[in-house]
């Protein structure tokens, strides 16, 4: 191996992330600004206002089971139940991001992958915003459940009660109350849990190296494979499906799950591509980009097949108490939704599939982050698009609150994120199939 | 008419060493025909110097083939040749036809760069292997240079690859 032997001690390619109090201040003050602009927003929209595209009351087209049923509960202004809409929908977004960082890692320890080796302590350090999207949605959830769920509602399962839901209560067991809280705390404690043991053993093996801190990491991966196979797909059913509460899919599990995947790879390819313009993990080259980009590639397919399988079979039986689903978001509302659901489709799909089709633009740091940011839009109108119609209605809109709601939960995540990065070296120093990235070649 | 071409062919018993000779040979002004080895080499064709492949870009092309194929397909059946209502959709439900325009540009995508590959390559049945040394299938590296596409004479090129680690230098006659 005289041509390709790089000789280094694990000394030399140690890096340590500096989180400079330049980027720390930014991030603080991006908090303080989406705060800032959600209250304003909030405070517009509330006097009438508001800034954006006019909620149109009339004309609502279906309605699959959002808080407006049952008439006696008194009616939560438009305003606020957009607010906790949006606060909602950015609380399952960047869980999502979060816990995907743990499930690449997984992937790369399970298929024996040497290529990520070198950046894997990126997403391994997204988990860390975990504990913070568990408290917000069970505080969202204590605080708000009636205005984003209609299933919370008592007097849906009680025979004598004049809204008494005989679908609804067909689904109480799952829907109880008690139990729901119980499953959001277990995934939280669960994803949390593993994650903590696999960056111990990750940690503990850049102090004493050896192969069985590999083993020990395959083995923790195995086990958050198999929970995380049930979980997302649960977590799914009751964070996002249960808003509109009559309304299944059997796809929902997987729709989500492919949605936050590949959301959470882009943030990590664009994490990957700001640390390497900061002077850090040089030794990531263009072959590393390339397979970053092709994953991206391949799961914006994948999440367009799984978006488009849905609609197939609802759009092909046209059986009324699914087909509503659909009937709300192209003309429920005044057809306010119609607008994010194409923005999603030609965002999560056309976009990336054009722009990441060839070699070149997958190995280019410019294109990658054009389109990572792409699909990380178009994936927040994804889940806009999943949650609003049921959750809000027809006092939707993309405003003050929306941007607002966005930029505290990104400069959140982007805190934490960095804090957790400055806590071990870039580089897994010991990780024993290091030398097969550095030489990275495709 | 003698259509035969004289190659002078390098025996290398190691990778790194061809790989290290592929670039030495170049330096030397010597065009290399191609180099056989019995597993892939990381950055060999690159070395080489070969132009990358385009077969992407047949792909595309054969994709883009497929789908307008089964789009021409799907809306001339079911909506102008023999029209039935399924289902109570329209004639032409573009929904419904998405599953085959798919299939369509998967299987003309693969069919079609399996036959480019193929004839782009030489590869077709009856085709006599041309091998320039059996033992590239088993332990040893082979360079073939075309003695007709280069201006140096045998004698050099001969020198310039025993220089650059060759353990042997054969003359080979392909028809």
């Amino acid at each position: 191996m005289a041509e390709h032997t790089h000789h280094y001690t694990p000394t030399e390619v140690e890096e340590w992330y500096q989180f400079s109090p330049d980027s720390r201040r930014r991030l603080i003050l991006g908090m303080l600004v989406g705060l800032g602009l959600l209250i304003v927003g909030a405070f517009l929209v509330s006097k009438g206002w508001g800034i954006g595209i006019e909620p149109v009351h009339e004309g609502v087209g279906g309605h699959a089971g959002g808080a407006h049923e049952g008439g006696e509960h008194h009616e939560t202004a438009g305003w606020l139940k957009r607010v906790i809409a949006n606060l909602w929908l950015n609380s399952v977004l960047f869980t999502g991001i979060s816990v995907v960082g743990m499930f690449f890692v997984c992937i790369q320890y399970l298929s024996w992958a040497g290529w990520s080796s070198i950046i894997k302590r990126v997403p391994e350090a997204f988990p860390a915003f975990l504990p913070i999207m568990g408290i917000v949605m069970l505080a969202l959830f204590f605080l708000f459940k009636h205005d984003l769920f209609h299933w919370t509602h008592e007097g849906l399962y009680d025979p004598q009660s004049a809204e008494f839901d005989p679908i609804l209560n067909g689904k109480k067991e799952f829907l109880s109350q008690p139990f729901y809280i119980f499953r959001t705390v277990f995934y939280f404690a669960v994803w949390y849990g593993l994650w903590r043991m696999l960056r111990k053993t990750s940690i503990r093996e850049d102090e004493l190296g050896g192969a069985e801190h590999w083993y020990r990491m395959k083995n923790i991966s195995r086990v958050f494979i198999l929970v995380f196979a049930v979980t997302s797909s649960v977590c799914a059913w009751d964070w996002v499906m249960s808003i509109d509460s009559h309304w299944f899919s059997t796809m929902f599990g997987w729709y989500m799950f492919s949605s936050w995947h590949v959301t959470g790879v882009a943030v990590i390819t664009l994490a990957i591509l700001y640390l390497k313009d900061q002077g850090y993990l040089q030794n990531v080259n263009d072959s590393h980009l390339h397979d970053l980009g092709k994953w991206i590639f391949a799961f914006s397919i994948f999440w367009t097949y799984v978006w488009f399988s849905q609609f197939l079979l609802i759009y092909y039986a046209n059986l009324p108490e699914e087909a509503i689903y659909f009937r709300e978001r192209f003309t429920g509302y005044g057809g306010i939704y119609k607008a994010p659901f194409f923005i999603n489709f030609f965002l999560c799909f056309v976009f990336p599939f054009l722009s990441l089709m060839t070699r070149d633009a997958k190995r280019a740091g410019v294109f990658m982050k054009v389109a990572c940011w792409g699909v990380i839009i178009g994936h927040w109108f994804d889940f806009y698009q999943m949650i609003m119609p049921g959750a809000v209605g027809a006092d939707a809109s993309f405003g003050l609150i929306e941007i607002g709601s966005i930029l505290l939960f990104a400069s959140g995540f982007g805190f934490v994120v960095n804090s957790q990065l400055t806590k071990a070296s870039l580089v897994p120093k010991n990780h024993p199939m290091l030398e097969e990235a550095f030489h990275h070649d495709i | 008419m003698d259509t035969s071409k004289k190659f002078l062919v390098g025996i290398y018993d190691d990778e790194d060493e061809v790989l290290l000779a592929v670039r030495e040979v170049k330096k030397q002004g010597v065009k290399i025909h191609e180099v056989y080895t019995p597993f892939p080499i990381h950055g060999l064709d690159k070395a080489i110097g070969h132009p990358r492949t385009r077969i992407p870009v047949a792909a595309f092309l054969f994709g883009t083939l497929g789908l307008a194929t089964m789009t021409a397909m799907t809306v001339w059946m079911m909506g102008y040749d023999w029209p039935i209502i399924v289902g109570g959709k329209d004639f032409i439900a573009l929904p419904d036809f998405i599953p085959p325009m798919f299939e369509f540009t998967v299987l003309f995508t693969a069919f079609g760069m399996t036959f480019t590959f193929w004839i782009t390559n030489g590869l077709w049945w009856g085709k006599k292997a041309v091998m320039f040394d059996l033992r590239s299938t088993d332990d040893k590296f082979v360079m073939a240079i075309d003695l007709s596409r280069n201006k140096l004479a045998q004698a050099d090129i001969t020198n310039v690859l025993k220089n650059s680690g060759a353990i042997e230098v054969n003359v080979k006659e392909i028809v």
